[in-house]
């Protein structure tokens, strides 16, 4: 008999306007010491799962039918007070953020005492006895002292440890992992993944881990589950369903997936993916190809190979404490003496863990902070210390494509507004009606479709609202594009779509961009050369390829090996790039 | 946190030196205290020479200047009605108040809490519609009209309660000050105005406690706290409860200050002898020395209220360390 056994479990969320079925008719079993994958992309249906076993889901969710059982005992259907019972003492559940799922208000040693207490019956001297064990078990130094101390003076990957020193402080067979590592740093989430699933292979736990991460998956996992539109949709070994997906959805998933191993020229356009035709623009006689002001580059702009953005020796500090005195302030260094070139027409990538201060480059580029020192040179001008208005031919010319797609924009105008917006502001074109033409044209080109400018941005999905940042961007006819993290909030599948929609755009207009990311594989497929970045400075510079097969400083080494490898991945229907093209195609 | 009550010490003078700069400057205005001061017989030559006397004809820097430097010296003048200390006047007062704002938080504590819970636990029950419709006739009805209904009902109609006055049977406890908590007489005479007075307040509370602990209830540590077993009661009451307690005290600390200035409508409606009334009579009387006094003693409460919020605040949070820059 299977430690889990989940049948034909459905789940709806009663609503105004009829009933949402959020999960239909899913079934899948856990053994003792497996760890099962439960992927799928957002609005699949995979939390919800996880939610449902233990009777968590958020209102309105209700299980409309099926059947859970653990170690042969029915749990679906019980009284809100026999789950109680289950909840901590069998199952154990990790949540995605360790920011906010411990209570910030009590220490490490009332969360954790707590749960003994309840689940295991022990006195308090017990449990704080098996509480220090607990977290010496998970790995957190000097327990006796920690454990008088509040999640706040923890860091992110230390808290998600003391989350599962309570998942499996009541000894329980199964837990059920949400996203666990989902907002962790890479070199930490390595870590946390081999704590789980040392956990679980020692203890003789069973696990559920949802994820929407594929490297995740080849890592921890024994078995996956692939959820689609709240349907389970193909269920097998981990090697089967990376190597030899079988069902259309996994296929197109995995090959969405920004592989590790190969650059491919673009991704492969696949189903199952919100639809967008871009409409290809004849950039010679068009608008968008007629740009204007580049200076002394002008003319050959597109022979490319010269330099066209120069950051010398930048330094920037932010006071964290202020005070009276000078030598009482406290400072942290956001930048040290970064220096790097990018030339006209390439990819330049900046690489690091949060805080290496990746962004932070990007905003003095921008020109949206002044850095202490250094200077900022772009088409062989100084634009470090420029008045707004000199400043304002330069802003035109670069342009950011930010993080959060949902907070980027103002959601009381209309797409076509916020298009034209910085064509008017800096009158570019000659009449409104050719402003409409040209916001027209953008969105035909990022593939939205010029019907859709009379829209607000919450009608739109995240990939799409990011193609209205892109085209947003593309409106100044910009040179040079700083894109931060541009796809991090998105799905893999729209990832895949918008990183083709970057290269395209690239080559069709012979954009300058800087890419900015946390995820080495998206860096390998989008970069001509990469910066490595590490607590403000600038470790390693180097061209993409030889970055990943012989990385040279110590700490680019170490990312590159903690990244998670999908190196089996089915190969079907890939367009690999045999040879690296030259800096412009 | 010796920093931080250093720093919120200077704040508090500052903020002390600007009311008493305002309060000050409003006294011309008042009305002529020579009026209420002395009979209609009095010549205007008497009159000019009473002023120059009281110093109401020099400039207005040098009477601030001479106020001032008294007032450091803990003398905020001498009141024209009593001809006592303004300050001793309404310290003497100041019991009454106090006693009647204690008694009206006690009163907002007391329902406020399990009500707030309440309404956030079952959104959905009758229970917690009624309490939220009646919340909103609290807030719209103003504090006299719930004094004089309740004074017609409870001690005219039923003759339960006393209608006016803190009774005699006041104990006393130490210098000036008698409290009426000690005696069944005296809490029978707090009843009415206590309740009249927190009904401005409670509804406000009641209704800042539902949507804080709603917040406290959706969010991720809640839920981690059901999902590792514990008890309803202990998530709610220790997990979300502490949670939803800090703005409610910063706001909270903020009200029960201005409730000691609410108190002028209440005390007057029930005859209270508070500072309250004492201002109400000496407007009438035009006793600038204890209307400004006044102000300064009130002033000097919110700022002592405040302070003791900020530090509760920071014994509740540890996030927050007292001394940082922000405080």
């Amino acid at each position: 008999m299977s430690l889990l056994e989940v049948n034909d479990l459905c789940i709806e969320f009663p609503s105004r306007h009829g009933i949402a079925v959020a999960v239909k008719g899913v079934s899948f079993t856990v053994e003792k010491g497996e760890v099962l994958g439960l992927v799928g992309e957002s609005g699949a249906g995979k939390s919800t799962v996880g939610n449902a076993i233990i009777d968590l889901l958020s209102a309105p969710g209700r299980v409309a039918g099926g059947k859970v059982t653990l170690s042969e005992e029915t749990i679906s259907g019980l009284s809100s007070e026999d789950i109680r019972k289950v909840r901590g003492r069998r199952i154990g559940f990790i949540f995605q953020d360790p920011m906010t799922s411990l209570n910030p208000l009590l220490t490490i040693e009332t969360q954790l005492t707590e749960t003994i207490i309840e689940n295991l019956g022990f006195n308090g001297k017990q449990a704080f006895e098996r509480a220090i064990e607990m977290l010496k078990s998970v790995g957190i130094p000097e327990p006796e002292l920690r454990i008088k101390q509040y999640p706040h003076q923890f860091s992110g990957g230390m808290r998600q440890r003391v989350v599962i020193a309570i998942a499996l402080a009541g000894e329980p067979e199964l837990i059920i992992a949400d996203e666990p590592t989902t907002a962790l740093d890479v070199s930490i989430q390595s870590q946390i993944l081999d704590l789980i699933r040392t956990l679980c292979k020692e203890r003789e736990v069973g696990c559920v881990f949802v994820t929407h991460d594929m490297g995740v998956i080849a890592n921890v996992t024994d078995r996956v589950a692939v959820m689609y539109m709240g349907e389970l949709v193909e269920l097998g070994t981990t090697e089967q369903i990376l190597q030899r997906p079988e069902h259309p959805y996994t296929q197109s998933l995995i090959s969405a997936v920004p592989r590790t191993d190969v650059k491919l020229h673009r991704f492969p356009r696949v189903e199952y993916i919100e639809k967008a035709e871009t409409k290809a623009i004849d950039v010679k006689n068009h608008w968008l190809g007629q740009r204007e002001d580049f200076g002394e580059l002008k003319g050959d702009a597109l022979l490319g190979g010269k330099t066209l953005l120069d950051v010398k020796n930048v330094e920037l500090k932010f006071e964290t404490q202020s005070a009276f005195f000078k030598k009482n302030r406290k400072y942290v260094t956001a930048s040290d003496n970064v220096t790097f070139q990018i030339k006209d027409g390439e990819t330049f990538g900046l690489v690091g863990e949060s805080g290496s201060g990746k962004s932070t480059i990007a905003r003095v580029i921008a020109g949206l902070y002044k850095p202490d020192a250094g200077s900022i040179e772009f088409a062989g001008r100084d634009i470090t210390h420029l008045s707004e208005r000199e400043r304002m031919p330069f802003r035109r010319q670069i342009q950011m494509v930010f993080q959060n797609p949902y907070s980027s924009m103002n959601a009381r105008m209309t797409v076509n507004d916020i298009i034209a917006e910085p064509i008017r502001f800096h009158k570019l074109a000659e009449s409104e009606q050719k402003i409409r033409q040209i916001t027209a044209d953008l969105l035909d080109h990022v593939g939205l479709g010029q019907k859709s400018g009379i829209k607000y941005p919450h009608e739109f999905s995240g990939g799409q609202r990011q193609r209205i940042s892109i085209a947003r961007a593309l409106a100044t006819r910009p040179r040079f594009l700083i894109c931060d993290e541009p796809t991090s909030a998105l799905d893999v599948s729209v990832q895949a779509q918008i990183l083709n929609l970057l290269k395209d755009l690239q080559d069709e207009l012979g954009l300058t961009m800087l890419f900015i990311s946390h995820d080495l594989p998206v860096i390998r497929q989008m970069c001509d050369r990469v910066g490595v970045m590490r607590y403000g400075t600038l470790v390693e510079v180097e061209e993409t390829e030889k970055l990943f097969e012989t990385p040279q400083h110590e700490y680019s080494r170490k990312l590159i090996e903690l990244m998670p490898r999908v190196d089996q991945l089915s190969r079907a229907g890939l367009d690999i790039e045999e040879h690296r093209e030259p800096a412009l195609a | 946190m010796l920093l931080f009550l250093f720093r919120r010490l200077m704040q508090g003078l500052v903020v002390m030196f600007v009311i008493s700069l305002i309060s000050f400057s409003i006294q011309d205005n008042l009305g002529d205290p020579l009026r209420e001061m002395v009979g209609q017989s009095v010549s205007e030559a008497e009159r000019q020479q009473l002023r120059d006397e009281l110093g109401l004809n020099d400039p207005f820097l040098t009477q601030y200047g001479r106020f001032i430097t008294k007032a450091v010296q803990g003398d905020l003048g001498t009141s024209y009605f009593f001809k006592e200390p303004a300050l001793d006047v309404i310290l003497g007062k100041m019991p009454a108040t106090l006693e009647l704002v204690f008694a009206a938080t006690l009163i907002i504590i007391i329902i406020s809490v399990p009500a707030g819970v309440y309404c956030a636990i079952r959104p959905n029950s009758m229970l917690t519609r009624a309490i939220l419709g009646i919340s909103i006739l609290g807030i719209s009805v103003p504090v006299f009209l719930t004094a004089i209904f309740s004074i017609y009902l409870f001690s005219i109609e039923l003759g339960w309660l006393p209608s006016y006055g803190r009774g005699d049977q006041l104990v006393p406890l130490f210098a000036r000050w008698e409290t009426g908590f000690l005696t069944s007489d005296g809490l029978k005479h707090l009843v009415l105005p206590a309740v009249s007075l927190a009904s401005i307040m409670l509804p406000l509370f009641i209704r800042l406690i539902r949507s804080e602990m709603v917040e406290a209830l959706s969010t991720e540590y809640v839920k981690f706290a059901k999902a590792k077993g514990l008890t309803k009661t202990r998530v709610y009451f220790l997990h979300a409860l502490k949670n939803t307690m800090l703005p409610v005290i910063t706001v909270g600390g903020v009200q029960i200050g201005t409730m000691v200035a609410y108190t002028i409508l209440t005390e007057t409606v029930f005859q209270w002898p508070g500072m309250g009334f004492l201002f109400l009579e000496a407007v009438n009387r035009v006793d600038t020395p204890l209307i400004v006094a006044y102000l300064i003693v009130v002033g000097g409460v919110f700022v002592v209220v405040n302070t003791l919020v900020d530090l509760i605040y920071g014994l509740i949070n540890p996030t927050v360390k007292l001394a940082g820059g922000n405080a």
